[in-house]
């Protein structure tokens, strides 16, 4: 029954999953190394999933449309920004206020949007290896969004690790006062940085809408913002961790429908709470193993100039 | 999280409602009619089509009742916080519209005597509490001759959300559908645990699709199975409303609910002051579970399809007839016999030919 269709499709399934996790973490962790906890992603996501869709839909674009979400995500996200960075307030509460509006808003932009559907971001095909047994499919058989997700993975490890910006970045997130000593504008990267995961955010969300299930309903994004903010976690706020957890979670909620359909008779109230079993052992190994890396030093402190 | 969301939206309810309380005397003459909805109206599945219902009722009555509703309550304690504030709110009649709300609103409505209370999918009623569903098995009966009839791997895909009677009679229903044309039909059936996560749907649609299933049911919401079953160039049922703009090529009917003709019963019943707890049970012959154009099929299943659902219409034929036998090969309904109604509505095995375990049996 496990033949290399089989696998192939399930790994491309899982490759599709795992980008709308990825994209949306991986803002969320440049936010959070430059010091703001922004628990905002969900509600992020959700505008961008509806201001994509409705911009598609209305002017035949998908391109137009993702470009659309990204900046819905961002406005948003500016509007948390401007809360929680300037104004110093409760970070959390912010983050809580920023979904709870996200999903009213993206309710009310939505709505004479139900029930209509769009085409869908295209798949790439490249003939030859898009046919390939078992990867050809996972590897080179998706949208736009995948690629992306890579692209953006590798600039945010790379501009983290190896960059001035990167370097200036963390410091914020570690130790805001040495930051603001040293002369750095700690509020205003830290409102960049926030900006970036509401790009992200909303990128995520145009997935969903406009490739992964290509219409608009209410509240599509399902919780994905609240399992993206649990990657961070789990990755250490390391972005080539995040690849992993993203994949791991992806495929865990993928295969546990296969196992279902096979009728292995494995109770799947059990295999759908599997992923984040899957979260908290491996939460657990992490904090286990850790040697003193952990979360940034200045998390999810509000940091106000003493003049 | 939806529990600190939709405690949110209780206390803007809770706000919106106290506010619109204030020029309660000069409207004292419309009647108020509330519903809550376990998801949002814009899900097109389940809530968008009792909201349907609740806009029926507004079009029909007109200046003579006021409506309102509660999207996205979740069914625990917030349901009941929501349930109250509507109560003391003024109306007259509640609907709250899923199985999860049912001690809520027997709570709520305990301290409520005047307020009458509509309850959906449950089995527990009061003197001021209602209980009303639809008969949907008999509408997945005509889908599983429809299924045996279309599939040509003999697989049918089921996405299921959670383990409730109302969830396994219907995937018996379908399967003694099935088995009535062809015997040996298999189903494949995978739970999502969930009424409404589109991207899971879809996920669920294309993993059964991918296991050979190529005629695909859903007992879940969204309309993501149906795209993915367009995509992928197999079959499928819509379900709560009728998804053919999303399957065009692949929609071979779909359940729709349709709510509208007891909801503007119940409210008139409640302006004429004859309301009175009752236990309503509907189907297709009420109305309430209607078949949205059969397409993308020979005429001639077609023809079966129609006679199926005129003979279920009429009364000629039910669903759960005898003789029924369990997974085990005990005989559960006898040759002659229909299954209870009270027996639909707690089932908790499968039938013969399905090889699966009911999830926690």
């Amino acid at each position: 029954m496990l033949d290399a269709a089989i696998i192939g499709a399930v790994l491309a399934s899982v490759v599709a999953a795992a980008t709308t996790l990825l994209l949306a973490s991986l803002g969320e962790l440049v936010a959070e190394r430059a010091g703001t906890l922004n628990l905002g992603v969900e509600g992020m996501m959700i505008v961008g999933a509806a201001v994509g869709y409705v911009t598609a839909y209305g002017s035949g674009s998908l391109l137009l449309g993702t470009l659309a979400a990204v900046l819905a995500g961002m406005a948003l996200s500016l509007v948390f920004a401007v809360l929680a960075i300037w104004l110093a307030t409760n970070q959390v509460a912010s983050g809580l206020a920023t979904t709870i509006l996200g999903l009213g808003l993206a309710g009310l932009i939505g709505a004479s949007f139900v029930g209509t559907q769009l085409a869908g971001a295209p798949q790439l095909h490249i003939a030859g290896l898009t046919e390939l047994p078992i990867l050809g499919k996972a590897l080179f058989g998706q949208d736009a969004f995948v690629y992306v997700s890579f692209l953006l993975l590798a600039a945010v490890t790379y501009t983290l690790a190896r960059t001035r910006i990167g370097l200036v970045l963390r410091a914020v997130g570690e130790n805001h006062a040495a930051a603001h000593a040293l002369g750095h504008p700690v509020r205003g990267i830290r409102t960049l940085a926030v900006m970036f995961g509401g790009a992200c955010a909303g990128l995520a969300g145009a997935h969903l809408s406009l490739a992964y299930t290509p219409f608009w309903a209410a509240d599509m994004t399902a919780g994905r913002g609240w399992i993206a903010l649990a990657l961070v976690v789990f990755s250490a706020w390391r972005p080539l961790w995040l690849l992993g957890g993203a994949y791991l979670f992806g495929a865990v909620s993928i295969l546990q429908l296969h196992v279902q359909g096979f009728g292995l008779g494995i109770p799947s109230q059990f295999l759908s709470a599997l992923p984040y079993l899957a979260t908290i052992i491996a939460l657990v190994v992490i904090s286990a193993l850790k040697h003193g890396r952990g979360a940034p030093a200045s998390l999810g402190v509000p940091f106000v100039p003493d003049r | 999280m939806r529990k600190i969301l939709s405690m949110a939206i209780a206390i803007a309810a809770g706000l919106a409602l106290a506010g619109a309380g204030l020029p309660e005397a000069q409207a004292a003459e419309k009647l108020k009619a509330a519903w809550v909805y376990v998801g949002p109206v814009g899900d097109f599945g389940w809530s968008y089509q009792h909201d349907q219902g609740r806009k029926a009722v507004e079009a029909h009555f007109g200046d003579k009742v006021e409506t309102t509703f509660v999207e996205n309550v979740d069914e625990g304690p917030d349901a009941e916080r929501v349930i109250e504030q509507l109560a003391r709110a003024g109306n007259t009649l509640i609907f709250t519209t899923s199985f999860g709300f049912m001690e809520p609103t027997l709570k709520v409505a305990k301290r409520h005597p005047k307020v009458f209370f509509e309850h959906a999918t449950g089995f527990k009623r009061a003197k001021n509490v209602s209980t009303y569903n639809a008969k949907f098995h008999e509408g997945r009966y005509v889908l599983g001759q429809i299924a045996a009839k279309t599939s040509k791997t003999g697989t049918i895909g089921y996405i299921a959300s959670f383990p409730i009677p109302e969830v396994i009679a219907g995937i018996n229903s379908l399967m003694l559908g099935a088995q009535s044309i062809n015997p040996d039909m298999k189903i494949k059936i995978v739970w999502v645990n969930s009424w409404f996560d589109p991207a899971k749907e879809a996920d669920a649609a294309k993993a059964l699709i991918d296991q050979g299933a190529d005629v695909i049911s859903q007992h879940t919401d969204s309309p993501a199975a149906m795209q993915a079953a367009e995509t992928r160039d197999v079959k499928a049922f819509g379900q709560a409303s009728d998804m053919i703009k999303f399957g065009p090529d692949s929609q071979l009917t779909s359940i729709v609910d349709n709510w509208a003709p007891y909801y503007i019963e119940r409210v008139q019943a409640a302006l004429d002051g004859t309301w009175t707890s009752t236990d309503t049970w509907g189907g297709m012959k009420d109305g309430e579970v209607v078949m949205a154009p059969y397409t993308n099929m020979p005429d001639e299943v077609k023809k079966m399809a129609e006679t199926t659902q005129a003979a279920i219409t009429s009364g000629a034929l039910n669903p759960f007839k005898g003789p029924i036998t369990k997974q085990d090969g005990t005989l559960m309904v006898k040759e002659g016999e229909v299954l209870a109604d009270k027996d639909i509505l707690s089932m908790n095995w499968y039938v013969k030919g399905i090889d699966d375990k009911v999830p926690g049996q």
